[in-house]
């Protein structure tokens, strides 16, 4: 099966779902999405360094994926707003890196893989790399859940039940940085910001229980990423981006399926109740 | 009508000469503070003058720069935050919401929400509650853990008059049946005075503080709140006890 490389991007892309959607409900509840974006648009200073200095990719932008959510953890509330730090510090990472990519002569590299994702490409010792990622970040998510909600809902709740805000700021971080690591090859540094938002997005007007929006984002993440799979296939697009469109269309789905349910609630409903009377 | 016996007991929580700087402002300075069993504490002062810094010194999330805060061992604390904002893309319900951090026997939530007069929205979504439901579950929450002393900060701001006049009544019969002690920030001076066994009055140092008659008439107080305050404060107490006298 792993020999297929149409069954290694499928596996590739439902590990990575699985991952990227829970952690994209944390992103969507504490509203970090530009905090997602900024770390995941560093990653190309991550794969410049590493074709520099001859390390694994994965590695490379790992580290520069921390550095970068550290910085900017460190840095807020210190004279700037946090929207105004993570605007500077994206795009200049995302522009040093390609500068940076431009001095590799020798070395020539497809962009284009890095800025979309090459999920096609993703070869066995990926596969291990990526569930190992993703393993680490649900065992992180699952073993620090309750905590990090509470300190999602409010620091001082957490600090008077024993929980230290900023050691589950520190974990939702490293969590961002392994996904942002893993997620490269399936859809590039500037999707996978939607990967983690839109399917959690998605799932809201769904749910009752933060359980069960994280649950739902997950499934509707892997349903992207295998119809996406599929559809570029068969329309021969380019597969991150139609990933991405996928997601955007369940969303858009979402979205009128609920405006419709709650205009038929509160306009039509009510009218059909006068004339039964 | 409850006056504050001398304590005999130990206190169950002290503030010894406690001072708080943020960037070489002094928030809090020279601050002391003890807290008995079943007592009522309340604090007041105008804004910024660092009611809310006490507070999260009290539950451990201000550091302070130097002096101390010990709570006696085995002793518990129930938190009742300043209204919540709770982001609309998290769905809550009032029970997941109860049960966060740590997981509770249904019943004891059952007990929870029932002294907090809150029994009904168990089922109910966070986002759909009132500003009065919302501060009765936040209530019930800190009484998960049958604690030893309640901190509300400010919890009825943003309640109507009925909303706080409620709100204060649990209070009351909460700290009657748990015999936890309190300590509240509070602004509706009306209420202070009818429920306060002590009042401390709070502007970056406490300025004044005892009885809350004794508070009401203490210069630095009407210096503080206007003598327009002080004047209503003393009708009010002189119309309650007439009222009380003539019952």
């Amino acid at each position: 099966m792993l020999d297929d490389f149409m069954w290694r991007a499928m596996i590739a892309g439902v590990l990575v779902a699985m991952a990227a959607a829970p952690l994209g409900c944390f992103v969507v509840w504490r509203r970090m999405a530009y905090f997602g974006d900024a770390t995941a648009h560093a990653a190309i200073l991550g794969v410049a360094l590493a074709l520099l200095l001859n390390v694994s990719i994965f590695l490379g932008v790992l580290t520069v994926a921390l550095v970068m959510a550290s910085c900017v953890s460190m840095l807020s509330g210190r004279g700037y707003a946090m929207d105004t730090l993570l605007g500077v510090m994206a795009h200049s990472a995302l522009a040093i890196g390609l500068v940076a990519v431009s001095f590799l002569s020798g070395v020539r590299i497809d962009l284009n893989a890095y800025l979309f994702g090459d999920i096609l490409a993703v070869g066995k010792t990926d596969i291990w790399i990526i569930g190992g990622g993703v393993a680490l970040v649900l065992a992180l998510l699952f073993w620090r859940w309750s905590s990090l909600l509470t300190a999602t809902l409010s620091d001082e709740l957490a600090y008077a039940s024993g929980i230290q805000p900023r050691r589950e700021q520190l974990v939702l971080t490293l969590a961002l940085a392994v996904v942002v690591a893993v997620a490269l090859k399936v859809v590039g540094v500037l999707l996978i910001a939607a990967l983690l938002i839109i399917p959690a997005a998605t799932a809201r007007p769904f749910c009752r229980t933060p359980e069960i929006m994280a649950i739902l984002a997950a499934g509707i993440a892997m349903l992207a990423v295998t119809a996406g799979l599929r559809t570029a296939y068969v329309m021969d697009t380019p597969t991150g981006p139609t990933i991405v469109t996928l997601a955007a269309v369940l969303f858009t789905l979402a979205t009128v399926v609920t405006q419709c349910f709650r205009f038929f609630r509160q306009r039509i409903q009510p009218a059909f109740f006068h004339s039964g009377k | 009508m409850r006056f504050n016996q001398p304590p005999d007991r130990d206190a169950i929580l002290n503030v010894r000469h406690l001072n708080v700087r943020f960037g070489g402002q002094h928030i809090l300075e020279n601050i002391n503070l003890d807290l008995y069993r079943e007592q009522v504490v309340t604090l007041i002062g105008p804004n910024g003058s660092g009611k809310s810094t006490l507070v999260k010194t009290l539950i451990g999330a201000v550091t302070p720069t130097s002096g101390q805060v010990t709570i006696a061992p085995q002793q518990r604390i129930g938190y009742v935050p300043q209204r919540l904002h709770l982001d609309p893309t998290l769905p809550m319900t009032v029970k997941r919401f109860i049960n966060l951090p740590r997981r509770h026997p249904h019943y004891t939530v059952q007990k929870a929400l029932e002294d907090a007069g809150a029994e009904a929205l168990i089922k109910a979504a966070m986002s759909e509650l009132s500003g009065g439901q919302f501060q009765r579950v936040l209530l019930a929450r800190a009484l998960l853990t049958r604690p030893d002393i309640l901190i509300l900060d400010e919890a009825t701001q943003g309640l109507d008059h009925r909303g706080t006049a409620e709100f204060y009544q649990h209070i009351e019969s909460v700290r009657r049946s748990y015999g936890c002690a309190v300590l509240m920030v509070s602004h509706d001076l009306h209420v202070v005075m009818r429920t306060a066994d002590h009042v401390l009055c709070l502007n970056r140092v406490i300025c004044c503080e005892g009885k809350p008659e004794q508070v009401a008439s203490s210069p630095d107080y009407q210096a503080l709140f206007g003598d327009q305050t002080a004047q209503t404060l003393a009708l009010y107490r002189h119309q309650h006890e007439e009222a009380a006298n003539a019952g």
